[in-house]
Formats: C-alpha cells, sequence, structure tokens
C-alpha cells in the first residue's frame, strides 16, 4: 500500500534513490575506489582532480574520490545504528511512559526532557568527550542524543491508540500487557516513528559530520566525510576541491533521507485513512 | 436458577484534576449506587443520556474499569477484586460489542486475527481447527468465507460491526454486553444487525447487556430495562410494564421526546426544561429534581433510594406517577 | 405564490483519482415560503451535498456540474460570488450538525452573532449587541445578556446548537439549511432545540430544508418530504402521504426497518424487515434504476433503464417504474 503511493511521489522516489545509491557504494566500495583510502602519496600533494585521482588529492596526496567512497560507509553506520539505538530505546520508553502512566511516566518523561534540553550537538560533543574517540561511540552519543525524540513521539502514539476500542476488545479477551503493546499498539504506532526514523537519520549524518569536524568524531585517519573537510580546512581557498566533493556527499545524502521522510511523511498522513 | 450477573451498589468516582501532586478532592460521579440483575438468556438494556453513567456500568461488569465501590458476581461467584490471572479464565465468558465500527477493529490485523484472538489466548487448536472454527463463526454472523484475510477498510461499517460480534462469540460467550452498537449505522443496516443479535441470542443462548440512548430499538430488543440519570438508575422494569406505565417523570418525558415515524400523533410532548446536568456538580438530592415537572421540598434534600414498588419493579421516586 | 427555492436537475459529481463520485445526480426540489421540507436519507444519498451546492460551498474536488437553482426569480448558479456572499448568511442561512465546529472557539458568542448582524447590516455594535441578545431570548437561552459574553465551550451542546440556531435567523432569511441541527443532541434536548427551531422560523416566515436519516424527526416536523437514495429523489410528497402512503420500495423498506412502538410480538422476538444488500457506490451506480440490485419488485426495465419522474397523486410524487402515473400532473 505504501509502495504504490511511493511510486507516485517523485521526490519521494529520488530520496529513495540517493539512499539506495549511498547503500550501493557503501556496500561496493572496495570494487569502486580507485585508491587505497589511507595510502598517503606525497609525491602527489594537494593534486587536482584528473584521470588519475577523481577529485583530487588531499594534503598528503590521498585519494579524495577513494577517501569519500568509504567515507559513505561510516556515515550510514553511523546513522544506521544510531538511529536504531534511538529507536529500541525510544520505543521501550514511550511505550512504557504512555501506556502504564502514573510515576513511570512522570520520570520517564521528565528525564527525557532533561536530555532534550541540551542542544544536540553540545551534548554529543560532551558524551564524546567523556567516552573517547572510537567510532562506536560516536554512535552511543548520538543514539543517546536522539532516543527523546523517539520516546516522544512514541508515546504521543501510544495514548492515543491506547483509547481504542479494540484495544479495550484484546484486553476484555484476557490479553496481557505486553502482547497488546507489542500486537495491538506498536503496529499501530509504526507511522510517525518511521517520518522520525528517516529525518534522524539525515541528521545523524550531519551531526557526525560535524563531530569528525570538530575533532570528536571518527579518529583520523578514518576517511569520515566530516574529517575530510577538516583536513581540508587550511586549503579551503586555493584547492577547492578538497571540500567541495565531501561537502556534495553530505548534502547529497541529507537530502535523500530528507525528501523521502517528507514523501513518507505526506504518504502516512492519517487523513488520508 | 442463580442470576448470571448481579451487581451492588456498585459506584465510579473519576478523580478530576490530574497530575503530579493532583489534590483536588473533586470527582466525577460517573456510576452512583448500581444494583441489578441479569438472568440467563435474558436481555437488560441500559437507557438513558450522555452522562447517566450507562456505559460506564458496562464497562465496570466487564473489569475494564475498577469500581470504586460495590460488588459484582458472575455466575454465582464474586469477581469484584479478583486478580488478572483469575479473571482470564471468565473473560472468554463475558464480551463486549462496542459502538465504533471504526476504532474497534485494528487496522492492522486482519479479519481471521481479530475474530481468532480468543482462540490464540484460550485454546490449543491446530492451524486447521482454527480455520474452521473462524470461518463457523464468520457464517455465523453474515460474512463469507472470502472475507478472511481482508483488512478492515475494506468492509462497510455494518459489515464491521458483524466482525466485531464474531470476535466476541467465538468462544461461545454467556454475556455480551453490547456498548451502543447501532447508534454509528444507517437505519436500515441497524435492522440487519438488530435481527442477527437476536439470531444468535436464541441460537447460542446469550445474555445482553443491552446499552442505548434509542428507546424504539431498546422496546424492541429488550425483556428488561433500567432507565438511567446522572449514575442512578431510576427506574428498572420488564419492557412492557415499563413502555406501558412509566413510573418515574423522567421516564416519561424520555418516551415522549422520542420521535416516531408517525403522522399525526398528538403531541402531549413533555418538553424537559434545562439540560443534562454536569456530573461534576450533580444537583442535590434528586438528581432529577431540576428538570422535574412536579418537584417539592424533599426531592431537593434528599435523593430518593432504588426500591422495589411490585414484582420486578424497581423505582426511585418520591412521587411516582400514577 | 413563488416558491422560496427551485432546484432543477442539479448535479454535483466529486471527481478523484477513482473516478466521479456523483453525490448529486440530477435533484429537483421545490420549497415553498415558510414550509419545511424535510430531506431524507442514508448516508452517502447526497443531502448534505445538495444543500452545499446551493449555497455553492462545495468542497474540492466537488463541483457542480449541471442544473439550476432559482432563488427569488434568480439563478444561483448564475451569479457573480460577490452576490452570492450577500446571500448567504442573509437571505439564506445553514446550521449544521456539530456545534462546536461550526462555532469559532475562538470567539464569544456574542461576537460572532454581532459580527454575523454587522456583515449585512449597517447598524451599530450597540444595536447589533441589542438585537442578539433578544435573538439569545427567542431561542430560549436563559440570561442572555449573561451568556452572549460566553465562549462556545461553556455552552452546552444543546445550548450550543440554539445559539447556531440564533445566528441562522438573525437576519430574517427566506430560507434556512438545516444540516442534521439535532443529531449529535440527547434526546430530550433533541426535543427541545426542534421545536425552537421550527417554532421561530414558523414566526419568522423562514422556509427549512431539513436534511436528516432520523425519519421519525422529519415525521414530527415537516410539511413536505423527499426520499433520497444514491444521488437522487426517490420521493417526495406531504408527510402524511409519506408515512401513510409510501409508494417508492426504498421508502417502504426504510419505513419497515425502524421499529416501531408496540409492534411487540409475544417475546419480542419479531424480526425487523431487512432490506437486502448495500448502498451502491457512487463511482459506480448500477445501470437503469440505482435502487434494482435491492428492490424485491424489480422488473426487467428497471435494470435497463432509469424511471421517469411521476405524480401518483395530487403533490406525491416519485421515480419508480411499478407505480402508474396519476391521471393529472400534481401541484404541491
Amino acid at each position: 500500500m505504501i509502495w504504490k503511493k511511493l511510486s507516485r511521489n517523485w521526490l519521494g522516489l529520488i530520496g529513495l534513490a540517493v539512499i539506495a545509491l549511498n547503500v550501493l557504494v557503501a556496500l561496493m566500495a572496495p570494487f569502486i575506489a580507485t585508491h587505497d583510502p589511507l595510502q598517503i602519496d606525497v609525491a602527489n600533494q594537494a593534486a587536482p582532480p584528473s584521470a588519475k585521482f577523481f577529485f583530487g588529492a588531499d594534503e598528503y596526496g590521498r585519494d579524495i574520490f577513494s577517501r569519500v567512497i568509504y567515507g559513505t560507509r561510516i556515515s550510514l553506520f553511523v546513522s544506521v545504528l544510531s538511529v536504531l539505538f534511538a529507536t529500541t530505546f525510544g520505543v521501550v520508553l514511550g511505550a512504557a511512559a504512555g501506556y502504564y502512566r502514573g510515576w513511570a511516566e512522570s520520570i520517564i518523561m521528565r528525564c527525557m526532557d532533561a536530555i532534550m534540553s541540551f542542544p544536540a550537538i553540545l551534548l554529543a560533543i560532551g558524551i564524546m568527550a567523556v567516552l573517547g574517540a572510537r567510532l562506536i561511540n560516536v554512535v552511543i552519543a548520538l543514539g543517546f542524543v536522539y532516543v527523546p525524540r523517539f520516546a516522544r513521539i512514541v508515546r504521543g502514539s501510544v495514548l492515543s491508540v491506547k483509547q481504542k476500542e479494540f484495544v479495550e476488545a484484546s484486553l476484555a479477551m484476557g490479553n496481557s500487557d505486553a502482547a497488546i503493546i507489542f500486537r495491538h499498539i506498536l503496529p499501530n504506532c509504526v507511522a510517525p516513528l518511521i517520518v522520525q526514523a528517516t529525518a534522524n537519520l539525515a541528521y545523524a549524518i550531519l551531526a557526525e559530520s560535524s563531530l569528525s569536524f570538530l575533532g570528536l568524531g571518527a579518529p583520523p585517519p578514518a576517511p569520515s566525510w566530516g574529517n575530510i573537510l577538516s583536513d581540508a580546512r587550511n586549503f579551503m581557498l586555493d584547492n577547492m576541491w578538497m571540500t567541495i566533493f565531501p561537502g556534495l556527499a553530505i548534502t547529497l545524502a541529507v537530502l535523500g533521507f530528507n525528501l523521502l521522510g517528507d514523501a513518507l511523511r505526506d504518504i502516512l498522513d492519517p487523513r488520508l485513512n | 436458577m442463580p442470576p448470571l450477573v448481579r451487581v451492588e451498589n456498585l459506584t465510579k468516582h473519576f478523580p478530576v484534576g490530574r497530575g503530579f501532586l493532583a489534590r483536588s478532592d473533586e470527582v466525577v460521579q460517573a456510576v452512583e449506587e448500581v444494583s441489578f440483575e441479569l438472568n440467563p438468556g435474558e436481555t437488560l438494556s441500559l437507557v438513558g443520556e450522555s452522562g447517566c453513567g450507562k456505559t460506564t456500568t458496562g464497562r465496570l461488569l466487564l473489569r475494564l474499569i475498577e469500581p470504586t465501590r460495590g460488588r459484582i458476581w458472575f455466575k454465582d461467584r464474586e469477581i469484584t477484586s479478583l486478580g488478572r490471572q483469575a479473571m482470564r479464565p471468565l473473560r472468554p465468558l463475558m464480551q463486549i460489542v462496542f459502538q465504533d465500527p471504526h476504532s474497534s477493529l485494528n487496522p492492522r490485523l486482519t479479519v481471521k486475527d481479530i475474530i481468532g484472538e480468543g482462540l490464540r489466548l484460550h485454546r490449543r487448536l491446530s492451524p486447521a481447527e482454527r480455520k474452521e472454527r473462524i470461518q463457523e463463526v464468520m457464517a455465523k454472523v453474515g460474512l463469507r468465507p472470502e472475507h478472511y484475510d481482508r483488512y478492515p477498510h475494506e468492509f462497510s461499517g455494518g459489515q464491521r460491526q458483524r466482525i466485531g460480534v464474531a470476535r466476541a462469540i467465538i468462544l461461545n460467550p454467556e454475556l455480551i454486553v453490547a456498548d451502543e452498537p447501532l447508534s454509528a449505522l444507517d437505519v436500515s443496516i441497524q435492522a440487519q444487525v438488530i435481527n442477527l443479535l437476536e439470531r444468535l441470542r436464541d441460537e447460542l443462548g446469550l445474555s445482553y447487556l443491552f446499552i442505548s440512548h434509542d428507546l424504539s430499538v431498546v422496546e424492541h430488543l429488550s425483556d428488561r430495562i433500567a432507565v438511567m440519570y446522572l449514575g442512578r438508575i431510576l427506574e428498572l422494569a420488564g419492557r412492557d410494564q415499563l413502555y406501558d406505565r412509566p413510573l418515574h417523570p423522567y421516564t416519561r418525558a424520555l418516551f415522549s421526546a422520542v420521535p416516531l415515524p408517525r403522522v399525526g400523533r398528538t403531541k402531549q410532548r413533555i418538553i424537559l426544561q434545562g439540560d443534562v446536568p454536569n456530573p461534576l456538580r450533580p444537583p442535590s438530592g434528586c438528581g432529577f429534581h431540576p428538570r422535574c415537572g412536579q418537584v417539592r421540598p424533599v426531592c431537593r434534600e434528599t435523593a430518593p433510594a432504588l426500591a422495589q414498588v411490585e414484582t420486578g419493579r424497581w423505582l426511585a421516586c418520591h412521587f411516582p406517577l400514577a | 405564490m413563488a416558491d422560496a427555492l427551485n432546484i432543477e436537475g442539479l448535479k454535483t459529481f466529486f471527481y478523484t483519482r477513482q473516478g466521479a463520485a456523483k453525490a448529486v445526480n440530477g435533484v429537483s426540489l421545490r420549497i415553498r415560503p415558510g414550509q419545511i421540507l424535510g430531506v431524507v436519507g442514508e448516508s452517502g444519498c447526497g443531502k448534505s451535498v445538495t444543500a452545499f451546492s446551493i449555497l455553492r460551498l462545495v468542497p474540492h474536488p466537488g463541483r457542480i456540474v449541471s442544473g439550476r437553482i432559482l432563488f427569488q426569480g434568480r439563478d444561483l448558479l448564475e451569479l457573480p460570488s460577490r452576490e452570492m456572499r450577500r446571500i448567504r448568511g442573509d437571505r439564506i442561512s445553514m446550521i449544521f450538525q456539530e456545534p462546536m465546529i461550526s462555532l469559532n472557539p475562538a470567539f464569544t458568542v456574542g461576537d460572532q452573532l454581532i459580527e454575523a448582524l454587522r456583515l449585512h447590516r449597517r447598524i451599530s455594535r450597540a444595536q447589533a449587541r441589542d438585537r442578539a441578545v433578544e435573538m439569545l431570548r427567542q431561542v430560549e437561552i436563559p440570561a442572555p445578556e449573561k451568556r452572549i459574553n460566553d465562549y462556545p465551550h461553556h455552552l452546552s451542546g444543546g445550548m450550543r446548537q440554539r445559539a447556531m440556531i440564533a445566528e441562522a435567523l438573525l437576519l430574517n432569511p427566506d430560507l434556512l439549511l438545516a444540516d442534521e441541527p439535532t443529531t449529535a443532541l440527547d434526546v430530550t434536548i433533541q426535543a427541545q432545540v426542534l421545536d425552537i427551531m421550527c417554532r421561530l422560523a414558523r414566526e419568522l416566515g423562514t422556509a427549512i430544508m431539513f436534511i436528516t436519516h432520523n425519519l421519525g424527526l422529519v415525521a414530527e416536523s415537516a410539511d413536505r418530504v423527499a426520499v433520497m437514495y444514491a444521488g437522487k429523489v426517490v420521493e417526495e410528497g406531504g408527510v402524511a402521504d409519506i408515512f401513510e402512503n409510501a409508494r417508492h420500495p426504498y421508502t417502504r423498506g426504510l419505513l419497515r426497518s425502524v421499529p416501531l412502538p408496540g409492534r411487540r410480538t409475544g417475546q419480542g422476538r419479531g424480526q425487523l424487515y431487512e432490506m437486502a444488500g448495500l448502498v451502491p457506490s457512487l463511482f459506480d451506480l448500477p445501470p437503469g434504476c440505482a435502487f434494482h440490485p435491492r428492490c424485491p419488485r424489480r422488473g426487467e426495465v428497471c435494470l435497463r433503464e432509469e424511471p421517469p419522474w411521476r405524480a401518483i397523486g395530487p403533490g406525491h410524487w416519485t421515480a419508480c417504474w411499478l407505480e402508474e402515473a396519476d391521471a393529472a400532473p400534481g401541484q404541491s
């Protein structure tokens, strides 16, 4: 049902295509890249784009094209895992808050409010500073930062679905709370979750790039897009290719997720039920 | 033969003013000291206007809401405070059919999953046995076999109500609480569903607690009727008794307010003044007194108790109609 | 005497991706000045869309495709929108089922009444206020001078509906379109509100087009009744004609489906009459008579050709092949 509607939404399809491209590139990286992304080649320091170096080379002579290609892996890894982390915890917390109400709800939601009161990037930076600069810590930090958004959405959905009579019917048949939540309530909360998840994937890519740019993300020499940009900082004006290509990669990926997310939001709009 | 269901002084107060440090003493007296019996094979209807407590009473009976006070017996066993595990085996015997055909079915589940939930929870059947039983029940309610794998949104309102009924009867219940099952349906579909409910009652030996505001349907279906107002039962009587000779002024006003598809009805219409009162601030004494045509001082002071006035007939009024 | 309203051959279709839903498919109705016409039918029959078409307020993707709506000698469908706006609220007004939706919760009741008045008349705020209070008194809202400053959510459902009636009749319109005005109200309140609406309208000489699915309400308040099915009027006549001498199989089926008081057999286990089948999809109407798939008396011709609109008695019309035409064409 969703696919049929999606197939009519041009922008959504473009978004989907872009994401698919990113996934493909990430998976096939070893076959697409022309060089080893970590291979230093001092002779070709800051080489401009050419047949040998499609996107040119950075200050260490590393092929930017290959680095950007491999960077896709990092971006997708971080964004997908952090959103998965946030969704899992967000669903558990939000469902508990929405279904049980009372003390559980108050405690959980106030904690969520507390986390949300920090600007996302600052909180991520803080967490990274504590945990140390490793890729998995980026996932944890971002995941943690995003949990409240999901928890809120899930709680809202659960509250509204809980009122529906089919939930009462299940209770009247003697079903347990857990079964009701998983079988009846959560499947009906999926729509806003999907929309939030796609949007968050975009944020995560940007956040990871920002963290890396600040030196708090994937530890160098990992070719995360943010790192590539960061390395190119001092060369921006004269050797524009060093910043344009990673920047484009980020832009394209974020655009893809946003387009898909917008399309999904329109399609899954409850008014169309 | 003992009654199937008995409730005594059933009361439900909903607190008003939520929040962390809810200090409010205010409550909504949704249901107040309701007592009645429902016999096997009988249809007892609860009638009244919005806020009278009939829907809440139905839910209290099934322990979907917890009573503030009062006691409930099902098949001679007190179920007022039974825990969840203890209630579980009783649940298939006391089922509910809802008003809204749109929110009473899970849009993500197919008809077979919706109807078969009871089987899943309470019986160990092979998939083939399960399918057979579900289709058997579907046929009973007038659904066709090809509807088995469809989703609720593919059905009309009347058909969805049938699915709801099938879900309720799959494990051979003895009691069904029907909460305004017809209100959301067109007139011609209502007739179909009423006939279905009656047929099932005869075939399966069901007892109904039928909740409705539609007095014509209630007259058609019921054996006994309880008229509710502001959480209390004002009058409880057999159908013929009640419709031929209502004793409570509210009952009489209610009957006369019902528009009938008949022309030239002598308009001895009793038009009640005032509005249905706010359950947060119920009137003193008899809840109906502000709108009663024959109110006297005692009505403002004391609420009349529900007392038996004839065999099988109960009334809560200081000055019943002659 | 000229008609208050005369609808001729109205067709309003909704154009969606699934095709055209023929919501109103050739409807002709006449309302006399001061008369109450009850328009009854089940969901999807087109009664509400007819009312919206009269005021030219049909929502997208609906469009009035053909027909004429004659009001005071002019075809409303031909009027420029500026003219139409002058008529709406002033000469033809409308009330709806859910007063919470049609009364603006951000403004007091008084504000809304006063705004309506000053939109169409040149009077001062003070005068408008007096008139509004008077109108609230007419609809039996107690202490109207105080109530006028209340917001809609302060009023009960019945009072909100009465406030709506007040607003609708404020400018003494010639025609009031009432779309299920009491459906959302409790029975005892329904009786009150209906009583007020009809009484006031009669006093002011306002005609009412009373749209409802409740046959009882129509029997008790209407002068004439039009029964609609699948976008067409299938029977029209005086209220006695319809309720005592209905001729169209749909009307008869409808009347038989309603449990009547006193119709109890021995143990009250009498079966209600059930009309077979379901209302047809407006995208895919059956050929010939739209009711034929459900009609217990259908004949060959019913499957092929649409029945003509024929008089079967003075002022009593129906569209059914099985009814013989009366010798003299009726006058209503």
